[in-house]
């Protein structure tokens, strides 16, 4: 059976840019064993031969014209008007260097 | 007219060309009906209050100007779009869904958004950050989910027609527990551009409705390619009308996972009910397919895993608050995501699920070669009553378990009620499966159900 332990969530939290507390650290160990115990079941199958499947549809490699479709295209003023903390015309955005994690 | 409210999209499509009522009587009575019943069942998240003068404008139109209830995790410029998480409570989208942009320009109107599961993770309409909506065929139970509240506000009357979005039973379930018609195209049918992603390769937006009919007069409008989804399909859209009022003696039909267990009280119900189909002449078997059991574990491994690619956009710095604010069902989903996709896990789980997922496609091919369509229940049960999702981290899965293998192939089902239970007046839902890209054979073996049964609460007083 898959376990996951505590520090495993704990670091997956900070890959996902998750915060989370303590006590939800707990929580999350419990239900990820939980929902992996479940998957687990798919071992039971023969897939040594089998190919995965990503796409259903079959379609490979959409490619299409590179042009500016002008009807898609954002004003400065829409690009900019669901934004939090803007300056000047840009977005401000945290600070993400000297940080430890 | 009194009780417009009540209309079919096809009934009012009809009554306005005549003339026989006006869009301002419509309007006026929908209206009321909303806010005489929008607070007791937490449905609407957002009403467009221009509707009634852009409905004027469109008169002459195709649809006449009919109010189009939308599933809030379309993007709308009219209306904010939500995906009811609290992360996007104040996002007011600067463009427009493909699907509600073809819904107007065939001259319907954007009526209001509708209540679901937060990011459409979950089954109930209970996860949601602004509360669970009520089931109203019952209050006690929820209405399903994903698309909870299109799916009530069409059982409700608080709408003539909706539009759903079905990653895994998100359209099927909540049509089935509302006692509603439900709709989820071929993958690939329709585009997904606009829509706030959840799991990329399986998420295919289509109608919630009350009648087969009105499911067919959307999908005409939204199906199609669309060069902005390079998922969807060149494949010509069929005029899905032509199917309805067809006689089904020819088809051959398969009823698969009855006699799973947890079934065995309403396996008799369907036994009775798929008699009807004999009776119109119908071939009828019971067919044996694979275990939808491993597709649970399929579908929350990849949905997980594409839950954590599409959700990394949220960084609050565009649009919407930062990560700190997502709920609990979303944080659960991101980090199961992101844990199946890390280094040395992505073979054993997501590679796995991916392989898994083939053999579900082989074993419908098997079944398809035989049959033209196959049918089931499409849900393990009746509505379940409300804060039964609560702690439960597998309970949509379970709650979708007959519907994922179709989900994560990509096939187009319909979920259609087909029994009422009357001391509790919950409904049961029978999914038909087709073939990818075969809506017309389904549509054609859900409208003969419907219009030779009486388990359809808008077609009585026909």
């Amino acid at each position: 059976m898959s376990k996951i332990s505590q520090s495993t969530v704990k670091h997956v939290a900070n890959l996902a840019q998750i915060p989370i507390s303590t006590q939800e650290e707990e929580q999350l160990t419990a239900d990820f064993s939980k929902t992996l115990a479940v998957v687990d079941e798919l071992q039971e199958l023969d897939t040594s031969k089998i190919e995965p499947t990503h796409q259903v549809t079959g379609l490979k490699n959409r490619v299409r014209e590179d042009v500016v479709i002008k009807e898609q295209m954002f004003t400065q003023e829409q690009a900019l008007a669901n934004a939090k903390d803007t300056h000047q015309g840009f977005f401000v955005v945290p600070k993400v260097i000297d940080k430890d994690s | 007219m009194n009780n417009l409210h009540q209309l079919t999209l096809k009934k009012a499509i009809d009554l306005l060309a005549s003339k026989e009522i006006s869009l301002e009587e419509l309007y006026v009575q929908l209206n009321t009906q909303v806010s005489t019943l929008n607070d007791q069942y937490n449905i609407y998240l957002s009403q467009n209050n221009q509707s009634l003068e852009t409905a004027n404008s469109l008169a002459n139109s195709s649809l006449k100007g009919a109010p189009i209830t939308i599933k809030d995790n379309f993007c709308t410029q009219e209306l904010p779009t939500t995906a009811s998480s609290q992360i996007l409570e104040t996002f007011q989208p600067q463009f427009d869904s493909t699907v509600t942009k073809k819904i107007k320009e065939a001259g319907g109107v954007i009526y209001g958004k509708t209540n679901m599961d937060a990011w459409a993770h979950g089954s109930s309409t209970e996860t949601s950050d602004f509360g669970r909506t009520l089931n109203p065929r019952n209050k006690e139970y929820l209405p399903g989910g994903s698309s909870g509240g299109s799916a009530a506000a069409v059982a409700s009357d608080l709408a003539i027609a909706a539009i759903g979005s079905e990653t895994a039973g998100s359209i099927r379930q909540p049509a089935a527990w509302c006692g509603a018609v439900g709709l989820k195209p071929t993958y690939g049918r329709v585009s997904r551009f606009g829509v706030v992603s959840m799991a990329s390769s399986t998420d295919s937006p289509g109608p919630i409705t009350k009648t087969v009919e009105d499911a067919v007069i959307l999908f005409n409008y939204i199906a199609g390619y669309d060069p902005r989804d390079a998922t969807t399909s060149k494949n010509e859209v069929p005029d899905l009308t032509q199917a309805l009022n067809k006689e089904i003696k020819d088809l051959k039909i398969g009823v698969v996972y009855l006699d799973i267990p947890g079934l065995e009280k309403i396996k008799p119900i369907y036994e009775e009910q798929l008699k009807i189909f004999e009776k119109l002449g119908a071939n009828v078997e019971i067919a044996k397919a694979m275990d939808p059991r491993y597709a649970i574990s399929v579908y929350t491994v990849v949905q997980r895993a594409e839950v954590s690619s599409n959700l990394a956009r949220y960084d609050g710095i565009r649009y919407g608050l930062d990560r700190s604010h997502f709920g609990d069902e979303a944080k659960r989903r991101i980090m199961l995501g992101t844990y199946t996709l890390s280094k040395g896990y992505a073979d054993k789980y997501y590679n796995l699920a991916q392989k898994v997922r083939t053999l579900f496609i082989q074993d419908f091919n098997r079944l398809f070669d035989e049959y033209d369509l196959l049918i089931s229940p499409t849900s393990p049960g009746y509505a379940k009553k409300i804060g039964a999702s609560e702690g439960e981290a597998m309970f949509g899965e379970l709650e979708d378990m007959l519907l994922e293998p179709s989900s994560i192939t990509g096939l187009p089902g319909i979920s259609i009620p087909c029994y009422r239970d009357p001391q509790t007046n919950l409904y049961l839902g029978l999914d038909i499966v087709a073939p990818m890209f075969k809506e017309d054979l389904m549509i054609q073996a859900a409208d003969a159900f419907e219009k030779n049964t009486n388990w359809n609460s808008w077609r009585k007083d026909e």
